[in-house]
Parts: structure tokens; sequence; C-alpha cells
């Protein structure tokens, strides 16, 4: 699995962070996401898919065949 | 979004009866009873914006291997509206941005999409929807996602230079007559309206919002923190009048040429934006046995009759945490509630309990607001300074954190969120 994000369509809302928060965060200044693992252990693949898929911006891409 | 009477509580919802008859085709034994937690193995999913789709992805993310149709009343692929008052209006985004997921995406949800055909009635009992070809659709659960349209003023739909917001097509209306428009004049200062001042203004039109409250969005940030927005709107050239209702518009030939105030003022205007609220889109529905009061009635589960769920800006829910009734017009609110139906469809029988989110964006202000201020409520500041214009402050009820808005400290909100979560749950 590899993720990657658009800052440019993050609109700041962390909900990533509330599901994976191994996975995601977000920077101290404007809250746009920081990707803290663009290639996750599995155990956190199922997080990461429900957080790509309540992101409200849609700002999360995840390539399962990576 | 939040002032609507309560619903009495609905916790016993109509698919806990062991009375209402089981669907075609199964064995008609109490055990074939499609309550939640009875298997499904086909899902419509009525509406096919952000809570629609939303809830297919869920569906399937979630192992459901079913036949799943999405039915859309617009002719677009599904498309995202937060930008339509931000990046689309300004232009800054090419309309095609705001599609919420790429064609193979939905490819790969293996579901039937029918864009361009509009539900115009439901049979709750035999769970069928007739659209608007005549077509008759039934599936083992119905969810029901037709979301909200814009109320307009009496009068003013069909006159040149007024508009309101709600669809693409909306937006790029709304885009073209701004790039013309001389004065502008928003009516309607809850989060659209406020959003639209702030776009608009930035593209050239002298722009005056005007709208009951004291200032804009008060019923969603509490007037402590919207007096912050009225100061910020007013730095940056919007005209605010707050505290005064429209009493209608003034044309000539067929055109606007001003908006007319309850105090008898015109505020003279070439472009008038409308946004004044929105109605749940539910007039399909009357006959369906469904309960209907300002939105689709549903139980704690979201389910408003057996095998039948709403979500998203149409559903009135029975949220559990609150006590009362809830129904949040707003995109995390989709998203989420989304996620919790398609889980009850499958059987996880949990009741919906989120804590409310939305952020706006207007000028160089990114606001986060969680939880339900209490208007009036006493604000006390958890980090940063109202005066730099970055903080995060608490609204507080009977002693009680009711509310937490961040204002450009996103981050810093979510944290505090979690202050909340008791409250709610």
């Amino acid at each position: 699995m590899r993720i990657t994000v658009d800052e440019d369509k993050c609109c700041g809302a962390g909900s990533c962070v509330l599901v994976a928060p191994d996975v995601f965060d977000q920077r101290d200044e404007d809250g746009i996401v920081v990707l803290l693992e663009p290639a996750p252990a599995a155990e956190h693949h199922e997080s990461v898919r429900e957080a790509a898929s309540v992101c409200p911006a849609l700002a999360i891409d995840v390539d399962e065949a990576a | 979004m939040t002032g609507a009477p309560a619903v009495p509580g609905s916790a016993a919802g109509p698919g806990d009866s062991g009375a209402a008859p089981g669907g075609a085709g199964n064995a008609g034994t109490a055990a074939a009873l499609r309550g939640p937690g009875a298997p499904v193995s086909s899902v419509l999913v009525v509406g096919a914006s952000a809570a629609g789709l939303a809830t297919a992805e869920a569906l399937r993310r979630k192992g459901f291997t079913g036949k799943l149709t999405l039915l859309g009343a617009e002719p677009h692929l599904p498309y995202d509206r937060p930008p339509l008052s931000k990046q689309v209006l300004s232009g800054q985004w090419d309309p095609r941005r705001a599609q919420l997921r790429p064609e193979t995406v939905l490819a790969a949800l293996d579901a039937e999409i029918a864009l361009g055909e509009a539900a115009t009635g439901l049979d709750a009992a035999a769970r069928a929807v007739t659209t608007e070809t005549g077509r008759v659709i039934t599936a083992d659960a119905v969810v029901i996602a037709t979301g909200i349209r814009a109320r307009h003023l009496p009068g003013a739909a069909g006159l040149g230079g007024v508009h309101v917001l709600r669809t693409m097509e909306d937006a790029l209306r709304l885009k073209g007559e701004l790039a013309g428009a001389r004065r502008l004049v928003v009516v309607g200062d809850g989060v659209l309206g406020a959003e639209i001042a702030a776009t608009a203004s930035g593209l050239g039109p002298d722009t005056t919002l005007v709208g009951p409250q004291a200032a804009p969005m008060a019923t969603q940030l509490g007037t402590a923190v919207a007096k912050y927005l009225a100061e910020l709107h007013t730095e940056r050239g919007v005209g605010l009048r707050p505290g005064v209702g429209v009493a209608g518009l003034e044309e000539r030939d067929g055109r606007v040429t001003g908006v007319r105030l309850e105090t008898g003022e015109i505020l003279p205007a070439d472009a008038v934006v409308v946004s004044i609220g929105s109605l749940p889109v539910t007039e399909w529905l009357s006959g369906s046995g469904l309960r209907i009061g300002n939105g689709i009635v549903c139980d704690a589960n979201c389910l408003a009759a057996e095998s039948i769920w709403a979500v998203g800006d149409v559903a009135r829910w029975h949220h559990q945490g609150l006590g009362r009734s809830l129904r949040l017009e707003n995109r995390t609110n989709a998203t989420e509630q989304a996620a919790a139906v398609a889980a009850n469809i499958l059987g996880a029988d949990l009741p919906y309990t989120p804590v409310p989110y939305f952020w706006t964006d207007q000028f160089d202000a990114k606001i986060q607001v969680y939880g339900l201020p209490s208007v009036g409520g006493e604000l006390e500041v958890l980090e940063g300074d109202p005066a730099a214009r970055r903080f995060v402050a608490a609204y507080r009820s009977a002693g009680r954190i009711t509310g937490v808005v961040g204002w450009r400290m996103p981050k810093q909100a979510r944290q505090h969120r979690q202050s909340l979560v008791e409250s709610y749950s």
C-alpha cells in the first residue's frame, strides 16, 4: 500500500488523524495533513482506507497495488 | 440547522417491529424479517452526492458484495459542494476538480450508477422506488440521501440577476454574473451567505451581506466569535447590514434592481444571492408512510422504517447522546453518518452519536467548529489569542462545554474535540 496526499486539497479537518493517528498528523501552523507513513504496515491498512474514505476534501489517495 | 423542535425519542424504531411483512422472495418466517442485523443482498441508495456515494463506498469497504445501485437526480458524476461557494465560485478551481471520485474509482465500486434519474416515489413496505423514467427499483435495503434544496424568497425565482447556490450550475451561473456585477447583495447571514460574501467581494463587486442576526453565523459560531467574523468581513470591505430582515426585491423589466429591507430602506443591487436556508428534499416521499418533519424522522440508528434508512442533510435522527433529534447540513456529517448507516445495514445495530463538526474558510480565516456552541454562551480561550486572530476557544453553558471553535488553528481545535466526546456519547 502506498499513500499520497494532496496538500492543496486538504482542508485541515483532521478526520484522518482521528481515524489513523499512527499514519497521519497535521501541521501545527495551518492544520494541513502530514503523512507520517507513506507505506504503512498491514495492521494500519484498514484504518487508512477508512481515513481516505472519510476525508471531507478527498485529499488522500491509496494505491493498494503498490 | 439545530433550531427545529425536537422529535420525541423514537428509539423503538419501526425496524424493531416484528409485525412488518417480510420482503418478496424470502421465506416469510420471523427469522427472515429484515430488521437491523438481518442479511441484505441488495441495497439501493437514492441520492448520489456526498452522503449517498459515501454510503455506497462504506458498504463495499465493510465487505458488502451484493447488488448496489446509486440513483442520482443530477446529471453529473458525484461532486462535492463545499468548494462551490469558494474555489469554484472564485475560479481558483476548474469545476472538474470538485468531482468526488475519478471514474476509475467509481467503476471499482461495482455499482449501477444511474444519473439524471430522480426518484419520484417510495413504497416503503415493498422497498420499491419509482423514478422519473417510470422504472421501479426494489432492494433489500433502501438508503435515502436526497439532501436539501435552497429556499428562495417568494416570487424571486426567475428574476434576472437573482441567484441561489446549491448545485454546480448555480455556482457557474453566479460566477458568470459576478464577472459583470457592480453591486452584489447577499441575503442571509448563515454559513453559506457569509462564504459567498467573502468570495464575491474578492472578485470585484461592491458586496453587502444582510441578515437578521447580530453578526454573520451567530447561530453556528456563538455571538462572541461571530463578532470577530463581522470584524473580518468589515475590514475586507464587505458591507454588513446586521439585525434586519428583508421584505422583498425591487425589479425593473424582469431584472433585480435592489433589496428592500423591512425598515423600508432599499439597497441598490444588480446582482442578489438568496441564502436563507434550505428545505429537505422529501416531497417525493409523500404517501410513502415515512414520518416527515423537517427531514426524514429516524430512530437513533438512522432507520426511518423497516429496511429504509436516511443519511446526510435529509436525515433527522435521534441523537442519543444529546437526547433529542438532530439534522445536520454539513459535509463531515455526510461521510460520518454514511459510515454509520452502512455498518447498521450490515447488522452493527449501533446508535449514531457524532460530535457535530464543520469548517468554513473565509478570507484568511480557517474556522473549525466542534459540537454545538451555545449562541449566547460564555467564551473561554483555550489556546492562542483572539486579538492575534489565532485561537481555540470553548463555549460553556450551565458549566458544561457545548462547543469548541478554532480560528486559524485547525490542529489545535481538533485536539480539543476530546473534551466534547463525553457530552455527545
